[in-house]
């Protein structure tokens, strides 16, 4: 009995005395400077970018820290994603300027050659109808003149640098870059005005109908010389209406972001916002083209409905019919408005 | 001619900011502007590490790509330095900038923040070297003097090293060697594509 308690004793003993010692074994690693890596529990950069490249939850999306200066924006280390917004605004962002409003000019060249102008089936009757009111042109005059001088200063901001400097040296480019970035900036504000006067005033007239179903099945004019009803706008018009209203909206959201860029969350929100910016930019300017077009040299008799307000009454019952039936129901139930001269 | 860099060695920051106050005062930066400023990683926390960032004068700046009036230009010794006269305040670079480099001297509207404001590696800018002007500008010119920028030579622990991107390397490799660990020069990778292997 007394044997087995020693044999037990015994090697449990040894460990005691083993698990005393070693403390001192490890003491004494420690003030061996040559084994201290003070960096193996450091905070490694490459870590860092990896579990920031990796999405780690609560790494956030910058190497950021703390700092003793005011400005709190400082605090990001590194925010490797400017990289990759430079990849896309230098590259991407060319390629869709210039497929959108190269190739919107390119189909409208080729839709002129094909179909020429619009003429008045039934020519120029003389008799004049007012289409629009003097405020909702000025309206939509002072909206077209801000988005040229936008569109312009846009492209300008991100395409001029290929061609200008080298045609007007780099000093007279920046000078006029300089001037167009406030033009951009300023005049986004009654731009911004005049979206919101369009949208109140044309809305009633742009709500989409089993009327615009027809209008595209039937090729609305563009396609063929078929002449299906419309009211106040058919349905291309109403898609330029909203692509305005949307684009224009993009733009003014985007716009109002890059304005105030801390608003957007710093530099990833401007990072955002500049390619929602450019790429809703560079859309509506091919849309516009389109307007313009078609408002032009597309048809016979379009531009007047926004210059002098009337049009003739033979191009309005030829693309508007159902408006000019409106129009003259209007005119039997108040006859004391003015009728056109015959 | 040589290719200038920074290397801020974190093992050797004690985030004193003097490099901070020294840039600041050397060329008399507005109010608001940090040109360099030091960072705190896991503060308070085990591993904690301290590193003075500016302008990293990077290879293939994305800077100087996004320009859309094309103000940056890289001088000799490899700086990255940009017109004043040029710029037209857009903030792409800030945009595009990984290191938070370019400052303007007017914040909150983008619309009338000003000229960009960078480290010039006490290099000045495209006027006359240390003319009025250019210091009015840009700050001193220590370069063209024959001198590196006042950041790292005025480092008290020797922390952040400026100069030709070969020396610095071997300095801060010898220092690795020699003290047996490192924890790597901070935004090489992102900056230059490399970086040092110790």
């Amino acid at each position: 009995m007394r044997s087995s308690l020693r044999s037990l004793v015994a090697p449990l003993a040894v460990a005691m005395a083993l698990s005393l010692s070693a403390p001192a074994i490890a003491q004494q690693q420690q003030q061996q400077p040559s084994s201290v890596n003070p960096t193996a529990s450091s905070v490694q950069e490459r870590q860092l970018l990896e579990a920031l490249r990796a999405g780690t939850p609560g790494t956030g999306t910058t190497l950021h820290g703390r700092i003793t200066i005011p400005d709190t924006n400082a605090s990001n280390l590194i925010q490797p994603q400017g990289q990759a917004w430079r990849s896309v605004h230098q590259g991407l962002m060319h390629w869709i300027a210039a497929i959108a409003i190269l190739g919107m000019l390119a189909v409208l060249v080729l839709f002129y050659l094909v179909r020429g102008k619009i003429r008045i089936l039934h020519g120029i009757s003389g008799i004049r109808v007012l289409r629009f009111s003097a405020f909702e042109r000025l309206v939509h005059w002072m909206v077209a003149s801000c988005f040229i001088i936008l569109g312009l200063s846009g492209l300008n901001v991100t395409l001029g640098k290929f061609l200008l400097p080298q045609l007007f040296g780099e000093g007279v480019f920046a000078t006029f870059s300089q001037w167009a970035k406030y033009a951009h900036n300023y005049l986004a504000w009654p731009f911004m005005l005049g979206l919101a006067f369009m949208f109140l005033m044309w809305v009633a007239h742009n709500i989409p109908g089993r009327i615009d179903i027809d209008w595209i099945r039937r090729g609305g004019g563009i396609i063929g010389s078929d002449h299906p009803p419309a009211r106040k706008f058919n349905a291309g018009q109403k898609g330029i209406f909203w692509a305005v209203i949307i684009g224009g909206g993009t733009l003014s959201l985007s716009g109002f972001y890059l304005l105030f860029p801390y608003y957007a969350g710093g530099v990833l929100g401007g990072q955002f916002w500049n390619i929602v910016h450019g790429v809703a930019g560079v859309l509506l300017i091919a849309v516009i083209f389109a307007h313009i077009y078609i408002g032009t040299i597309g048809m016979e008799g379009a531009s007047e409905a926004m210059t002098t307000g009337e049009v003739d009454l033979n191009w309005a019952k030829e693309h508007h019919s159902l408006w000019v039936e409106e129009e003259r129901v209007k005119a039997s139930i108040h006859p004391q408005a003015p009728q056109p001269a015959e | 001619m040589a290719r200038m860099k920074f290397l801020c060695d974190a093992d050797r920051c004690i985030e004193c900011n003097a490099c901070v106050t020294a840039c600041k005062n050397e060329h008399d930066v507005p109010w608001g502007i940090n040109r360099r400023r030091v960072v705190t990683i896991n503060d308070g926390k085990p591993g904690e590490r301290s590193i003075s960032m500016a302008c990293m004068h990077c290879t293939d700046a994305p800077c100087a790509a996004v320009c859309p009036v094309n103000c940056f230009y890289t001088t000799a010794d490899a700086v990255v330095l940009h017109s004043k006269e040029l710029c037209i305040g857009c903030g792409y670079c800030f945009y595009a900038c990984p290191f938070g480099a370019p400052q303007y001297p007017r914040v909150g509207n983008f619309g009338s923040r000003g000229k960009m404001d960078k480290c010039t590696y006490c290099s000045g800018g495209p006027l006359a070297d240390n003319s009025l002007a250019e210091y009015a500008a840009y700050g001193a010119n220590r370069l063209a003097q024959g001198k590196l920028p006042l950041c790292a030579e005025m480092c008290s622990t020797k922390a952040l090293l400026a100069g030709d991107s070969d020396m610095i390397a071997t300095i801060y490799k010898e220092r690795v060697l020699k003290r047996g660990y490192g924890s790597g020069a901070w935004g090489w990778q992102t900056a230059y594509k490399e970086t040092i292997a110790t």
